[in-house]
Formats: structure tokens, sequence, C-alpha cells
């Protein structure tokens, strides 16, 4: 199995995010980074699966800044085999990303290319479907319970009130959704195993895209809200809050 | 210039679902009386509620009908929909789990931007603006697309359907399914087995945390959603990992944004990547017995107390009231 895995460097889902002075990017100072969540999901997935067959090659790849380097040792040091950078600010337009990686891993003859649900920082979800079709590839996407056997996938995906139950032939591209596995910790074997193995930097260089970002702002205050009561003599008052003020109910 | 609409309906179970009245809805505000919206429904046979479309804010109903359309196509729904797309400024879909598969498929066949999970719309100069949360809803980023057709996916439940206007009438009009490929199939859906209102899309959702301290007290939680009537049930991650409740009901960063009218956090400490699903709900209560609990922050309402003391007092309450009615 040759599996290719696309992980993107984003700041930590409890960080505290500043917009910076452009009122369109959040200022990066200080901000701690760490490896997309779902991304995780992809990488113990191509882990388990290079295991199971018993041999293979693991790639991850991934599109940013040189500080993207620190997120690709992550992985290597979960165990993937080797890593490319493709170095780039990046794009607000998630199809002039999935061009990138599309152009890099076309001919590369993997039988699955992994990727993560949503990057937790853009909230796109777009680029994995996005390089299937550039690529030509059956795609599923959200995958929450997966199966691999004889050259064909067999996987799950959470729909509104059901799962869907998805077919197609390999190669394909998947993406990952939580429920997929437990991914593993880099071990301090693997920490230090990583630092040897291989990592390709290339410059690309991506499109001006379709998406132009006007502006960034905090989300709006929810107005302070206040605490109705103790315990079950609040109720009443809650409920006709809930009626006559919120109109809710 | 006005936006000539097409907007992606979705259909389950033989019938038009609701969030394609609130995607009416959006694409009706934002093409206005100049505009026009054209809705396209993709099935095997027509669907319940295909003759209400126009009622919902239409001004042609599009069917394309193909035998492999019973369930979700991926390759021939896109194939589809791209072969629509010419003649349109503007293309919409819901932002559910359909959408956001297929979505991106469509704007990568089209060679176009999208813009996903978008919370307003807005034409700006003939350009569409979308307005979207990012990082977990800690921010709010406004783009601009400018590749015609511009795509985005419009969040469920930030768009209230229309009331309907039955003076609004016509017929369907037929529209041709080009060859495909499916390069995947949908071979079945499994339902769950008592059919539940999912979190994404029920106008009121009640969620529990830790704190109702066993899987087999969630039907305290269960109980008030019936008496609520149109309410579904969430969780937190943590009862979710801890193989309570499944994970189709975890809302959070990691489980699904939810965007309803009323949102009940019960037993729920309020940790930030849970207030990433749920901020933008319309309403907050919280009932937790720490009074420090971060959820209060967010909370429009909050008790301090017993959830194993408040929740059932709180069904009664709501019965009483539903019968008063
Ligand atoms: C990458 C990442 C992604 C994550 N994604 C999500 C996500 O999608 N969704 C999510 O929810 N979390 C997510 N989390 C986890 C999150 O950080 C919290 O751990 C989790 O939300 C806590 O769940 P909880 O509120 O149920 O439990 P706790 O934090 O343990 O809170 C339990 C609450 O119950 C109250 N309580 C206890 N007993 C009673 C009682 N008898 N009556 C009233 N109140 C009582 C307590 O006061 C407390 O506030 C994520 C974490 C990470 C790192
Ligand atoms: N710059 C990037 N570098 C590596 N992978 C990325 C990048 N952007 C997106 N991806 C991949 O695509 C998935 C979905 O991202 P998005 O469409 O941006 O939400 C992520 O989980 C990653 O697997």
């Amino acid at each position: 199995m040759k599996i290719a895995v696309c992980l993107k460097r984003v700041p930590d889902t409890v960080a505290k995010i500043t917009i910076g002075p452009d009122r369109k990017t959040i200022d990066e100072t200080g901000l701690k980074f760490v490896l997309n969540p779902y991304d995780e999901f992809a990488v113990e997935e191509a882990l388990a699966l290079k295991e199971k067959a018993g041999a293979g090659e693991t790639v991850a790849c991934s599109l940013g800044t040189d500080a993207a380097q620190e997120t690709l040792r992550t992985a290597l040091a979960m165990g993937i085999d080797r890593a490319v950078l493709l170095q780039s600010p990046g794009s607000p337009d998630g199809l002039e990303v999935a061009r990138a990686f599309a152009a890099e891993l076309k001919g590369g003859g993997y039988d699955l290319i992994l990727f993560g649900k949503l990057a937790v920082d853009d909230y796109n979800q777009q680029v994995g479907p996005m390089v299937a079709e550039l690529l030509g590839l059956p795609c599923v996407s959200s995958v929450a319970r997966l199966g691999i056997a004889d050259g064909g996938v067999e996987a799950e995906r959470e729909i509104e009130g059901g799962v869907e139950v998805v077919v197609c032939r390999l190669p394909a591209v998947l993406t990952c959704e939580k429920g997929l596995n437990n991914p593993r910790l880099p071990s301090l074997k693997g920490i230090m195993a990583a630092k040897k193995k291989p990592l390709e930097v290339k410059p690309v260089s991506l499109g001006a895209g379709s998406i132009e970002v006007l502006g960034l702002e905090y989300p709006a205050e929810r107005k302070a809200g206040r605490i109705v009561g103790e315990g079950t003599d609040a109720v009443p008052e809650l409920v006709r809050l809930l009626r006559t003020e919120a109109k809710v109910l | 210039m006005a936006a000539t609409i097409l907007a992606v309906m979705e259909t389950r179970d033989g019938a038009v679902r609701k969030v394609s009245q609130e995607l009416l809805a959006a694409a009706r505000e934002l093409a206005g009386a100049a505009g026009s919206v054209d809705a396209v429904v993709l099935a095997a046979d027509p669907p319940t509620g295909v003759d209400a479309l126009r009622a919902f804010g239409a001004d042609r109903v599009l069917l394309a009908r193909h035998p492999d359309f019973a369930r979700y196509n991926p390759d021939g729904f896109a194939t589809t929909i791209g072969s629509l797309a010419g003649g349109h400024s503007v293309v919409l879909f819901a932002a559910t789990a359909t959408g956001k598969d297929l979505a991106p498929r469509v704007a990568a066949k089209l060679g176009v931007g999208l813009a996903s999970d978008v919370t307003g719309l807005a034409l700006r100069d003939g350009a569409l603006v979308a307005t979207r949360p990012v990082y977990a809803g800690r921010a709010i980023q406004q783009v601009k697309l400018r590749a015609a057709p511009a795509i985005a996916s419009v969040r469920p439940n930030a768009f209230q359907p229309r009331a309907r206007d039955d003076s609004r009438t016509g017929g369907v009009e037929a529209v041709t399914v080009p060859a495909f490929e499916a390069r995947v199939t949908v071979q079945s859906v499994k339902a769950p087995e008592k059919a539940a209102l999912d979190v994404t899309e029920a106008p009121i959702v009640v969620s529990g945390g830790r704190g109702l301290k066993d899987p087999a007290n969630f039907k305290l939680l269960e109980e008030l959603a019936e008496a609520l009537g149109n309410a579904a049930v969430g969780a937190s991650r943590a009862v979710v990992d801890a193989g309570w409740r499944d994970h189709a009901a975890q809302v959070g960063q990691t489980g699904k944004t939810v965007s309803p009218g009323l949102y009940i956090a019960v037993g729920i400490s309020g940790a930030i990547q849970h207030l990433a699903g749920m901020r933008t709900a319309k309403t907050i209560v919280a009932i937790n017995r720490d009074k420090d609990a971060p959820i209060f922050k967010i909370a429009d309402y909050g008790i301090v107390g017993d959830l194993f003391e408040v929740l059932p007092r709180l069904t009664d309450e709501i019965k009483k009231v539903r019968s008063e009615k």
C-alpha cells in the first residue's frame, strides 16, 4: 500500500485568536500551532493500513510556510516514512491548495490519498473532494468507519439521522472523520527516528484564486446573560422568560 | 446586476428536506425581486414537496431524474449540477453532510472557488460576499467570490424558511442528466432504530455532558426533548468518547455545529471546543451546579443547581405550559 496523507498546521484549538492589524488575517505572534486534529485520524489510518498490509510507503504532504516542517516532523514521529513540504504562504481559495496537491500527487502511484475532514482554521471542508475531482479519483468524505479488501473500499459516513455505506475501488481519496480510529502519540523512539527521515521542501506558487478575504472580525459578543436562580425554584421563571422574553417556546 | 441563482435541493426518503426550504429563503433574499431562483431537485422519482418549492421561494423548479438518483449519487449529482450551472451567477448548497460532500466536487469541476458553511450572503457590486465563521467560531470572515458562478454552502438554521405563499404556482421542468461515471456508490443508508431529529436541523437542542453521571440518565434529557416536541438530544465530547452517546450527537469543534433557536446545555462545563459548536444558537440556557462553569459566560439564562432535580421539574413545567396552549 502506498498512501499519501495531507496534513495542515493550524492554531491550537484552545488558543485565543487575535485578529491582525490588516483586519483580514490573524496575528500569529506567540500562537501555539498543532497538527490539525482531523489530520491525526488520517495519519493513524495510513499507519494502521500499512501495518496491516505488511508493506508499503506512507508519505505526508503539507502546504505551508517553513514552520509546517515541525508539523510534518510530528507525522514522521508518529511513524510516517517521508514528508514533502509544498512551500507556500497558502491561499484563502481551497481550490488553489487542491490544485497544488493534485499536481504533487498525480502519477505518484498512491493507492490511497487521505485528508482530514476539515481544517479547524479555515473551516473549508473542501480540499479533499476537490483533489479527488482534479485527479479523477473516487472520493468518500467524512469517513467514520473504513474497510479495505481486494482493492475495494467500504466506508461509512454519518449523515443527518443515519449512516451512508459507500463503496468504491482503489485508488481513492478519503477524508477522515473523528471516530475512525484513535491516533497514536509519537513515541520517544519515533521522535528520534523522525529527525533522520527525509523531508523534502518544494517551493510552489499558487494561482490567484477567486476568493478574496475582505475582512476578519471577532464574533458579536453575546449580550450578557443572567443567572435566573438556583435549583428547582428557578424553573418557572426560566420557562416564563423563554416564552415571553426570548420567545422560543 | 441581479443574481441568477441555482439552489440545489436535497431529498431523503422521497421527500424534499426542510433545509432546502431554508436554502430557498436564503436564495430568494439574495435574488430579490429582480433576480431569479432556480431550484434543482435530483431524484429517481418526483419527491413529495416538489410542488411547494415555488411557494417557498423558487421561480423555476428543475427536476433531474435518473434511476440511480434514488440515493445520493456524488458523481452523478456533481455532473448534473455542473451542466446546469452555466447561465447562473450563483450556485447554493445546504451545508449538510451531502452538501459539504457535493459542493467541492462541483466547484472543482467548474474550476471556481467555494465559500463553505456560510451564515450570511450579500451582493456587492454584483459580486457575492459571504460571511462565514472560521477558527471554530472564534472569528468571522467575510469573503468575496470573484468567479462565475460563485458557489457557497449555507449553514442549516442560518435562515428560516419563508412563509408558504401558495399564490406562487407553476409546473416542474424536466432537465437532462448528462452521462456520468459513478466512481463511488452509496450502497445503503442505515437509519437508527428510533428515527430522531438531527442536532444540526432541530429548532431546539438539549445537550448533556459528564454531569449526567451515567448513560442511563440521558433518559432525563430525552424526556425533556419529548416534552418540547421539536428537540434533538446532543452531547459533549466527554460523553461521546466515554461511549454514552453516538458521535452523531456530538456538538462542538470535532462534532457538529448547530444554530438552533434554543440550546439547553445540561451538566456541560462549556469548554471552548464545545462552545465552537453552539455559540451561534439564538438562545442558550445552561443548567450546572457550578456557578463558575464557563458555560454561564455565554448562556442567556442560567440555573445553578443539581440537574437531577432541575431537569424533571423543567420537563414538568414545559408539559404544563404546552398543555395550556
Ligand atoms: C482537539 C479537541 C477537540 C474537542 N472537540 C470537542 C467537541 O467537539 N465537543 C465537546 O463538547 N468537547 C470537545 N473537546 C473536549 C473539551 O475540551 C471538554 O473536555 C469537553 O467538552 C468536556 O465535556 P463536559 O462539559 O461534558 O465535561 P466536564 O468538563 O467534566 O463538565 C461537566 C460539568 O457538569 C457539571 N455537573 C456535574 N454534576 C452535576 C450535577 N449533578 N448537576 C449539574 N451540573 C453538574 C460540572 O459542574 C461540570 O461543569 C475537544 C477537545 C480537544 C482537545
Ligand atoms: N495547507 C494544507 N496543507 C496540508 N493539508 C491541507 C492544507 N489545506 C487543507 N489540507 C487538507 O485538507 C483537509 C481539509 O481542509 P480544508 O478544506 O481547508 O478544511 C485538511 O484536513 C488537510 O488534510
